[in-house]
């Protein structure tokens, strides 16, 4: 089902960097449009909000920031660009290749995320510009574990909108559960308000789900602020072991219900 | 073309754009529950930053709420009208169709922004109206004839600048072709509507006032609502409505001078 190998995975990210630079205009847009976390810092601060949570605003302006970042490098739009394929019928001729297409579009959001980067740190250093205090480094393996988290973030959303992106083989059009999924996301993850500061009816069972480990676990690291690190990183584990199975799965189900459009 | 005639035409696009959108019926459906656990979340948000302060900005948790359901009627109507219309027309320019619709004896703009609807935005609409009614109750608004026509007047004007907005933006593709990415910019800045406007630090406040005006689409909807808008806070918000509809029509009509259809 996978027979992916080194050349074909650098030959299909140099494919997808080069048709992401294209578009990089699209892209810093897309970048500046994920600046709603450093909208919610001001609300936060400029309120007082966060002396009840016991975070100064240092360390909240540096979580914000983090939330940004990690935002930043685990969007993930896979169930849209599928769709589309699916409902233009552009699907067949990638499932003929002996390379299953979602290493064709994971290709894409390795690629656009690298694209991305750049217009990130610009954003960035015009934060730290206006709130000079609030810079930090954090320390290298702090750093690393950051970036870990980072990416098991961006697979855990990958294989789940995947998951759904397959739903398109029974439904045609799957991103409605998209952007059904993408509500408890956006309130749940931690990029609008720290998880800490959540109401303890709701900080009860949250930890279970994968929401906070999508935004606010790799935050938390990457600002310095406490979080569990190693239960944090086995629960991104345990997710990910959980959803590949139920994507294949589906996959496998799914491809076999496949008749191309127009056939 | 007369009046009459663009009312036939607006109900055949209604006809049609529902038939289309109802063909996938489970969509409309979960889009349904996708409104309403949206406004269960924004709310969600508003009760952690009231955990332990009375006020943002000034404003308490019930008249926070009046912004809530503003937001959530004016998001009802981006999502029915001006999202699927306004999207679509980057997708004219970059495949050349935008040359059939420059064609038709029809105003442009008006087939642009009106040819679909997307019914799932309904409920957003009937939500936050419902939002404003149980407002009007906890916070004890005597509701009277000029009540009602300063609400609807402010509300129509902001929904006459959030139009221009989208409009202005999408018109932007003439030239870059490929903005779509630029109203989600927009859409995450109008996201900024569901708070007060005071909640911001001062420097927000003013970039949100003149470039982007938000302020104006729901902070004072909602202070007419409480009855604390200034009589010139109306009047400017009708003014500024007045000329973002004027501009945007009048950029439209520009843009188009530098329209080159493709492949020709």
């Amino acid at each position: 089902m996978f027979n992916l190998n080194k050349n074909k995975l650098i030959t299909l990210l140099k494919v997808q960097y080069s048709n992401m630079l294209e578009y990089r205009v699209e892209i810093a847009l897309w970048a500046i449009s994920g600046i709603i976390p450093l909208f919610m810092l001001n609300i936060w601060t400029n309120n007082n909000l966060n002396e009840s949570i016991n975070l100064s605003n240092l360390m909240l302006s540096r979580y914000f920031l983090s939330a940004f970042f990690v935002r930043q490098f685990s969007v993930v739009w896979v169930v849209f660009t599928f769709e589309e394929d699916a409902l233009l019928g552009k699907i067949s001729p990638y499932l003929i290749q002996p390379l299953n297409p979602f290493f064709r579009y994971f290709a894409q959001h390795i690629a656009e995320q690298i694209t991305r980067f750049p217009f990130a740190i610009l954003i960035a250093l015009i934060f730290f510009l206006i709130n000079p205090e609030s810079v930090w480094i954090p320390s290298f393996s702090l750093f690393l574990l950051a970036c870990l988290s980072t990416f098991f973030s961006f697979l855990i959303q990958f294989l789940i909108q995947s998951i759904i992106a397959c739903l398109c083989f029974w439904t045609e059009k799957a991103s409605s559960i998209e952007r059904l999924l993408f509500i408890p996301t956006l309130f749940l993850s931690g990029l609008l308000a720290p998880v800490i500061s959540f109401p303890e009816y709701v900080k009860s069972w949250i930890y279970i789900t994968p929401f906070p480990y999508l935004i606010d676990f790799p935050a938390n690291i990457l600002s310095g602020n406490n979080t569990n690190i190693i239960p944090g990183f086995f629960m991104q584990i345990f997710w990910i072991s959980l959803l590949f199975p139920i994507f294949k799965r589906t996959w496998s189900l799914g491809t076999k219900k496949y008749t191309a459009m127009g056939s | 073309m007369k009046i009459s005639n663009y009312i036939k035409i607006y109900s055949l696009f209604l006809s049609t754009s529902i038939a289309s959108e109802l063909e996938y019926k489970t969509n409309v459906i979960i889009d349904f529950i996708t409104a309403i656990l949206s406004l269960i979340g924004s709310i969600f948000l508003l009760t952690i930053f009231f955990q332990n302060t009375d006020n943002i900005g000034g404003w308490k948790f019930e008249q926070a709420l009046i912004i809530q359901g503003i937001y959530t009627i004016l998001n009802g109507i981006t999502n029915t009208w001006f999202n699927p219309n306004l999207t679509e027309i980057v997708k004219h320019i970059r495949e050349g169709t935008l040359d059939f619709i420059l064609l038709k004896p029809i105003d442009s703009q008006f087939f642009i922004s009106l040819k679909k609807i997307a019914p799932s935005g309904f409920l957003e609409i009937i939500l936050g109206f419902a939002l404003l009614i149980y407002c009007i109750k906890i916070n004890q608004i005597t509701i009277n004839l000029g009540f009602i026509i300063l609400c609807l007047t402010t509300l129509c004007c902001s929904v006459g600048i959030l139009y221009s907005l989208w409009f202005l933006i999408s018109t932007t593709t003439i030239w870059f072709v490929k903005t779509w990415n630029a109203t989600e910019v927009l859409r995450s800045f109008l996201y900024i509507g569901r708070f007060p406007l005071n909640s911001f630090s001062i420097s927000l406040r003013v970039f949100f006032s003149i470039f982007i005006p938000i302020a104006f689409i729901t902070t004072i909807p909602s202070e007419v609502f409480l009855g604390l808008a200034q009589l010139w806070e109306i009047l400017i918000e009708i003014v500024v409505s007045g000329i973002f509809l004027i501009v945007s029509r009048k950029f439209w009509f520009f843009a188009l001078k530098y329209y080159t259809s493709a492949s020709s």
